[in-house]
């Protein structure tokens, strides 16, 4: 059928309503803006206090705690994105029957996704460029010396743990189970991020296992660009596998009722 | 002029249970069709089938001549659909949604008017949840009419309405379709089929039992009266069970219950003059729509 000019305006035009009403609920929602933007922040803020976090991580490559917290708490934003906001809401939606509603439109559902995965991409770039200006101006963390590998790593993580999000929201069968498995991802997947212990001091094995979690991958490629090096390979492959695979399997997985 | 919808030989089974056994049935241009029958009877899935929510194991449908499953982006703009459960996002306020929902459609109806129609003016800025179960049930209709469909599926119209809204509710169906909508109206309610409806399905089992207009479906039902009169001195029932045109009769206290055809009111006051007996507190009481759903279908009427 052909398409007339006018009638794909109307459609750009219902893409970017829903857009900006998915968008406008992610905030009402709070939990993309107050746990994944203003808890890291006060974080950032407490941390970026303590001066004994000042002095530099043994084999950091001369990167202080504080410096390595920076990119740290970026992906903290981005897990609280994947598993607590994104799913919940996905889940919500399908099991209050949003998305059967939408299916009965012109519109369907499938917009409604993808409206809710740019809404929340959108909360992760102001989240990454709040945390970096606020360290830079507030605390002189220098911004990563490889601004370009930055900015790639930071597109790869971002695509991996939304389609994690979209993978537990395709597996949980209702909004309950997907909150749960959101919060016992979150924990480990934080842990493998040096959110406790940075993931240089951790013993061999951890830190072997770390460099495979999307979270562990992230920071090794943000590492990277914060020492002024290209991103090496492994993390990078490693980030665009998590995206593919948990992207694929939730397509194929994804149930609109 | 070809029907605006058409179901030939609909059959659905989910697992082991037949939701809908057999249903044809067709509805014209301009017509408020309505679909009764008892719960789980059927009605919810055929209309989702016409819908296009769900995929029939057998059976021919067209709706404005598509097919709802492969002509579903042409469908969806032609077609307002209220769902039975079907809902909003919970922090989504009333004209946000209107406003989302009117730019799906290539041309919206104006969604001020039908908020004011709605009687949801004072609500625009209200966010979905709360809203008591009255106004979620008048905005899912102003989403089913925003696209200005030429067909509107209204499952379970004005339940959790009350009688109120309800009537309101009856106005602004009305109205639409006073401007050329076709409406088909899946309900509960004899009240709002016999106000409504010009033509009927009774659907029972799965299966379209009759399709008639509502007084239709009432005469070929159970054509008939009540009759109940306090008779001046006691009499034997007997001079009544003798009447062709009385099928009953039954006693209440002093009370005499004669059931019987539209002619038994008269062999009834014949008989009684004859033996000079005098009805006292005569009422007549013609069968209602209600009466025939019992009759066809030997259920009572969900009461919701």
């Amino acid at each position: 059928m052909p398409m007339s000019a006018s009638k794909t305006a109307e459609r750009g035009s219902a893409t970017w309503r829903l857009i900006k009403a998915e968008s406008t609920l992610c905030v009402r929602d709070k939990v993309g803006p107050l746990w994944g933007i203003g808890f890291p922040l006060i974080l950032l803020v407490i941390l970026g206090s303590v001066s004994d976090l000042r002095t530099p991580v043994e084999g950091g490559g001369g990167l202080t705690y504080f410096d390595l917290y920076v990119p740290v708490l970026v992906l903290f934003n981005l897990a609280i994105l994947a598993t607590a906001s994104l799913p919940t809401t996905l889940a919500g939606y399908r099991e209050n029957g949003v998305l059967r509603r939408m299916r009965t439109t012109p519109v369907g559902p499938a917009r409604v996704l993808a409206a809710q995965l740019v809404a929340n991409f959108a909360i992760a770039v102001v989240a990454m460029v709040l945390f970096l200006g606020v360290a830079g101006f507030g605390f002189g963390v220098g911004l990563p010396e490889h601004l370009p590998g930055f900015a790639l790593a930071w597109l790869l993580a971002a695509a991996a743990l939304l389609a994690i999000g979209l993978l537990i929201t395709a597996l949980a069968p209702g909004r309950g189970p997907a909150t749960a498995i959101g919060t016992v991802l979150f924990f480990p997947m934080m842990f493998f991020a040096g959110l406790w212990v940075p993931i240089s001091q951790m013993p061999p094995l951890l830190r072997d296992i770390a460099h495979y979690t999307p979270l562990g991958a992230g920071m090794g490629a943000f590492q990277d660009a914060y020492q002024g090096h290209f991103p090496s390979v492994v993390p990078l492959l490693t980030l665009a596998a998590y995206a593919v695979v948990c992207a694929s399997v939730a397509i194929r997985w994804f149930r609109w009722e | 002029m070809p029907p605006v919808i058409e179901v030939r030989d609909l059959h659905k089974r989910y697992d082991d249970k037949i939701a809908v056994d057999d249903v044809s049935l067709t509805v014209q241009e301009g017509e408020i069709f309505g679909i009764l029958g008892p719960n789980g009877a059927g009605k919810t899935t055929t209309v989702e089938c016409v819908e296009g929510l769900r995929t029939p194991d057998r059976g021919e449908i067209k709706v404005l001549g598509l097919d709802p499953l492969r002509d579903r982006a042409e469908l969806t703009r032609r077609l307002g659909v209220q769902l039975q459960a079907g809902h909003l996002p919970e922090r989504l306020q009333v004209a946000e949604a209107l406003e989302l929902y009117s730019s799906f459609y290539p041309e919206p109806a104006d969604w001020r008017g039908l908020l004011d129609g709605l009687g949801l003016a004072d609500k625009a800025k209200t966010r979905y949840a709360k809203l008591s179960g009255g106004q979620k049930q008048r905005l899912s209709i102003a989403l089913a009419l925003v696209g200005s469909p030429r067909v509107a599926i209204l499952d379970e119209l004005t339940t959790g309405l009350d009688p109120q809204a309800r009537r309101d509710t009856w106005d602004l169906i009305e109205g639409v379709r006073s401007r050329g909508v076709t409406i088909v109206l899946v309900t509960h309610f004899m009240e709002e089929a016999e106000r409504l409806c010009d033509r009927l399905a009774l659907i029972d089992a799965g299966r379209v039992v009759m399709v008639d207009t509502p007084a239709g479906l009432t005469e070929r039902a159970c054509a008939g009266q009540r009759i109940q009169f306090r008779p001046s001195r006691p009499m034997d029932d007997r001079l009544l069970t003798s009447l062709p045109d009385v099928s009953g009769v039954t006693r209440r206290g002093e009370l005499v219950i004669v059931n019987g055809n539209d002619n038994a009111l008269n062999a009834v006051t014949t008989v009684l003059a004859r033996n000079q007996i005098v009805a006292h507190q005569l009422r007549v009481e013609q069968a209602s729509l209600e009466d025939a759903f019992v009759r066809l279908t030997g259920k009572r009427p969900d009461p919701r």
